[in-house]
């Protein structure tokens, strides 16, 4: 009995929460409507095949209830009703399937007119390339890759020589123009979705995919990976920048060719350490830091780190969050660095200082610490010696104390949280596993049982 | 006849004489199926607490600092793998097949009782290797239970080193110990029946398990192979799966491989995988349908039909999985195509089972309403599976917390109903003991609406776009902050679901000693496994003499005949009538 006032309330409630739900498609920003017209259809059919199944299944339980005295048929087949309940099934799988494979022709057949980006999947991070003006992308391959080729272009490819390189998770994409979308992963599967495109296809080392879409709304989508493509899977964000035609062009013309990152100048360390004098005041002469300033140890970092951080206090990307005072007073001077060059000399310069150990000053469950920095090892390195193809620092040896003002800011939104912050936000969501500051304090002091230098590999410049 | 010399031979009527021989080391095939079924449903239970644990980051994902990203990944992993695997598969083929198919057949015993009864330490020890990876540097693989290559065994995914490789190591074992299982039951099946048992008078029980065995011999060899090639990968650094690729900067020095390949074998497996589950659930749920509803099944002929034709259209819907995979776009057609035909003998399936009850002498018991949960729970995830199975429609849904709750629907829920009805049904006979109702009513009730609390609302998130695999959603623009809500409020229900359990376990535990006796024959079956002669049966199930069938399994509510059920082993006759051809061996 109650069953069957159960089944009708469920039917009830589900398309009460359908109708009333606050959950439904986020407004589309592409050409693909009829994906969301099939699937609306799809709804329609089966919505009314749930209705009048369930409802049915709730008159009969009501009304063949046992009861005193009464008995069931005895009715083994009715061929007549199988037959007519099996054809009108096939018809609404038909009704279903066909606009189905009409659109789906539609995204198989790319236009002839549509323009071309390569998107770069690597775990846990996005990056593009542009075909340049020859209109073609040069050939890649995995193994090419190093520190100064991450992109891993053949050099010898001509082709490849004007594409232009977007070393950024931000990729920037004119209104209304249809574009396919190569997809090559360097390391493991991917998935490229942006949920406003409502197309997305996985990325597969060892061969090219791809899909096409018109964008035709100008905005800002979150790229997602939707593979799972390990631990860091959930925080391998980009972002797709539509806008409208001029913009784009100008965004562009700013991007350098593969050409113009090969023919970069070495960085000169000896030219760094004359700009290093004015750091020297606060992180020491031989960059091993000084917790009475706020200033941590530098040496032994790794320069391309460096070079992002002094990018990012520069143009206000770090330093600019109203808590973040220690960051703040970084931004004046590294906007005393006159251009990228210098950067460049000066992050070489530090990272070869050689360091002295530097003293703990953090205490913390050294056993706890180590499971809990796990996690931290798959882009940190199991040493903390950092992995440049991870966008991620090294950590061991480095002052211990700022770590944990670090965690803590990641943690609180003082830092990570500027939009062009896409790797401080990483490191934000990772931070925020952590939950809590004793945490925090564990593996930081697991860290500081780390020995690095085995395990120092390859690394940018 | 021949077949029944095999069911009858005398070697089985020696009973073992030592608690070790007759409980342990034990040859018989009931003995066998409980302990298989007590392995499944603890190891089970390891992985509901793995959900909740889950369900605990992702409602409340700044509270409980017990789960890390690393961990979350290990977790889905091992949930999924243990649920779908080493729970359903080994409690439906290894649990029920065991107890049911020699019982329904007429038969004394399986076919071959010594490979049986190392089919259950084998899987034992499938589940022990399992459950040690738990313990093993790194702890276990977190890769998915799609163990997708490159990452499974790269750097970057946890327990990419020991993990992975207990895991396949795991599932290798598995298959062993199912393959002298499942050529048990196949075997059993064709060779073993009693006199009369034609196979159109089977039990669809019976034929549920048996063509899922069928299934599964076919299927898992893809599973194994690629097993065997992953650890190879893994282990020597050979490159079936492997292409060249930069992990973490460096080389590791793959060349030639195809990660594809290997979704292609574990999806050819994978697939038929769906179905080894779902038919035994779909033989079974029509046995309860029909015995608590004293109705004939509706169409039977249809049933089988189109248990055989489900089970053959399975091999050939695998890609449907693999539609945003970067496989050639054309196979779309074709997968589409296939995918939704499955639908049509699926849908046959359900409307037999409302036209079972349709004009029945529905009691409400609590196996009834477990079965009749399950038609709602399986409509729904069936009716989902229309989407994800359509190419196009699949293109937006993929990857979302629309299939995390389509598959949950149909795999996780429908077939769980099935096998807390079955379970309530069958305990009278296994045990000998009656379970309380109240219990069940409520064990019923907190299941049925706590999951569709659960996985109803996981669809509307799939539609905005909540991606799945994901250990915390972070600042994500298109999601409003409702989404954490509501994440929080599946939580809160996931853990009442959980919690029920316990509910279960107390009553089928409790009740094997304080439970009422049960009679031979408490809800008046027709089919033979509850006609034996004691209650438990004994070792040979029938006594001195194998029981001669006479008629199909669904002569209930026979007008004309004294009660509302014929067992099957009452000969037809002017006093005991039956209504339909089947009647005729």
């Amino acid at each position: 009995m109650a069953i069957a006032v159960v089944l009708v309330l469920l039917v009830i409630g589900s398309l009460i929460f359908h109708f009333a739900s606050p959950w439904w498609f986020t407004p589309i920003a592409s050409n693909w409507t009829t994906m969301d017209d099939t699937v609306i259809l799809t709804f329609w059919v089966t919505g009314v095949v749930f209705v009048v199944v369930n409802l049915f299944l709730a008159w009969v339980v009501w009304k063949y209830r046992h009861r005193k005295g009464h008995k069931a048929d005895y009715d083994p087949e009715n061929k007549k009703l199988e037959w007519w309940l099996t054809i009108v099934t096939s018809v609404g799988v038909a009704a279903m399937l066909a606009p189905g494979l009409f659109v789906w022709d539609k995204f198989v057949d790319v236009p002839d007119d549509a323009a071309i980006v390569e998107a770069i999947g690597q775990q846990w991070h996005w990056s593009f390339r542009f075909p340049g003006e020859d209109g073609e992308l040069g050939h890649s391959d995995a193994t090419l890759i190093t520190p100064e080729n991450p992109f891993g272009l053949d050099p010898d490819d001509p082709k490849g020589g004007d594409d232009v390189l977007v070393a950024s998770p931000e990729l920037h994409l004119p209104v209304d123009q249809p574009v396919k979308v190569l997809l090559r992963s360097k390391d493991v599967l991917h998935n490229f979705t942006v949920t406003q495109f409502r197309v997305k296809m996985d990325l597969i080392p060892g061969m090219i995919t791809h899909l096409w879409l018109t964008p035709t709304v100008p905005g800002s989508y979150e790229l997602l990976c939707e593979e799972l493509c390990g631990v860091g899977h959930f925080a391998m964000r980009g972002r797709v920048v539509v806008t409208p035609r001029e913009e784009f062009d100008t965004w562009l013309a700013a991007l350098p060719t593969f050409d113009d990152t090969q023919a970069l100048a070495a960085a000169d360390p000896h030219a760094g350490a004359g700009q290093y004098a004015v750091c020297a005041a606060c992180h020491g002469a031989a960059g091993e830091g000084n917790p009475a300033l706020n200033a941590p140890r530098l040496a032994g970092q790794d320069a391309w780190y460096l070079r992002r951080q002094l990018h990012a206090f520069r143009n206000g990307v770090r330093g600019v969050h109203e808590r973040d005072t220690y960051g703040a007073q970084m931004r004046p001077f590294a906007a005393m660095l006159a251009d990228d060059a210098s950067i460049r000399n000066l992050a070489a310069y530090v990272q070869s200082l050689p360091g002295q150990a530097t003293q703990a000053t953090v205490a913390g469950n050294v056993d706890r610490g180590r499971r809990l920095y796990g996690t931290c090892a798959s882009c940190h390195g199991r040493e903390g010696q950092g992995i440049w193809a991870l966008n991620a620092p090294r950590l061991a040896d480095m002052s211990d104390w700022y770590l944990v003002r670090q965690l803590l800011n990641f943690q609180h939104g003082v830092r990570g949280t500027h939009r062009q912050d896409f790797y401080g936000w990483q490191m934000a969501t990772f931070a925020d596993s952590l939950k809590n500051e004793r945490s925090i304090n564990d593996v930081v002091a697991y860290i500081n049982t780390l020995d690095p230098q085995p395990a120092r590999t390859a690394r940018k410049d | 006849m021949a077949y029944v010399a095999i069911a009858d031979r005398d070697a089985h009527a020696h009973d073992p004489h030592t608690f070790f021989l007759k409980y342990i080391w034990s040859q018989d095939h009931k003995v066998i199926a409980i302990q298989y079924s007590v392995i499944a449903i603890f190891v089970g239970l390891i992985a509901l607490v793995l959900s909740a644990l889950m369900r605990l980051q992702l409602g409340f994902p700044d509270t409980f600092h017990f789960v890390d990203p690393s961990q979350y990944y290990q977790f889905i992993t091992m949930h999924g793998m243990i649920m779908v695997i080493y729970l359903l598969t080994a409690l439906f083929l290894g649990g029920f097949g065991n107890y049911l198919i020699p019982l329904m057949c007429g038969s004394r015993d399986m076919v071959f009782p010594y490979m049986n009864m190392l089919s259950v330490w084998v899987y034992l020890l499938s589940v022990l290797v399992l459950l040690a990876s738990f313990f093993v540097p790194g702890g276990p693989t977190g890769a998915g239970w799609t163990l997708y290559p490159p990452q499974s065994v790269l750097p970057g995914t946890p327990g990419a080193g020991w993990g992975i490789i207990m895991m396949l190591v795991s599932l290798g074992i598995f298959i062993v110990a199912f393959t002298m299982g499942g050529l048990n039951y196949v075997t059993t099946v064709l060779q073993a029946r009693c006199k009369g048992m034609t196979l159109m008078r089977m039990p669809l029980s019976v034929w549920g398990i048996f063509m899922a065995t069928i299934l599964g011999l076919l299927a898992f060899p893809a599973l194994f192979v690629s097993a065997i090639m992953m650890t190879l990968d893994g282990t020597l650094g050979t490159s079936f799966f492997m292409p060249a690729v930069s992990s973490m900067g460096a080389d590791p020095g793959h060349d030639g491989g195809s990660p594809l390949l290997f979704q292609h074998l574990f999806w050819f497996f994978g697939h038929p995988e769906v179905y080894i589950v779902a038919l035994p659930a779909f033989g079974i749920v029509s046995d309860l349908l029909s015995t608590h509803a004293r109705k004939n099944i509706f169409g039977y002929r249809m049933m089988v039909w189109a248990i055989l034709a489900i089970g053959g259209l399975s091999f050939v819907v695998w890609a449907h999985h693999m539609y945003v995979s970067g496989m050639n776009p054309y196979f779309g057609f074709f997968f589409a195509t296939t995918t939704l035909i499955i639908a049509i003998p699926t849908a046959i399936k359900v409307y037999n089972w409302v036209l079972t009850l349709w004009k029945g002498d529905i009691h409400l018991t609590v196996p009834m309403l477990f079965a009749i949960g399950f038609i709602f729970t399986f409509v729904h995830g069936g009716l989902t599976g229309l989407f994800l199975g359509n190419v196009t429609v699949d293109l937006p849904l993929s990857d979302t917390y629309f299939v995390v709750g389509h598959f949950h629907m149909v795999m996780g829920v429908s077939p769980i109903l099935v096998v807390f009805g079955a379970i309530y049904h069958w305990y009278p006979k296994i045990t000998g003991r009656m379970w309380n109702v109240r219990l069940g009513k409520i064990h019923f009730w907190l299941t049925f609406l706590g999951t569709y609390a659960i996985y109803l609302p996981m669809h509307y998130l799939g539609i905005l776009g909540v991606p799945r695999r994901y250990y915390a959603l972070g600042d994500t623009d298109f999601l409003p902050p409702s989404v954490h809500t509501i994440n929080a409020a599946i939580t809160i229900a996931a853990l009442v679901v959980a919690g029920s359990v316990v509910i279960f376990l107390y009553n089928m535990i409790v009740s094997l000693w304080k439970g009422e006796k049960a009679p031979p024959n408490p809800w008046g079956a027709t089919t033979l496994e509850w006609q034996t002669p004691d209650t438990p049966p004994s070792h040979g199930n029938w006594g001195p003499r194998l029981p001669v069938v006479h008629r199909w399994a669904y002569d209930y509510s026979v007008p004309g005949a004294p009660e509302d059920f014929t067992p099957q082993n009452v000969p037809v006759d002017a006093r005991y009538p039956t209504g339909t051809g089947h009647g005729e061996g």
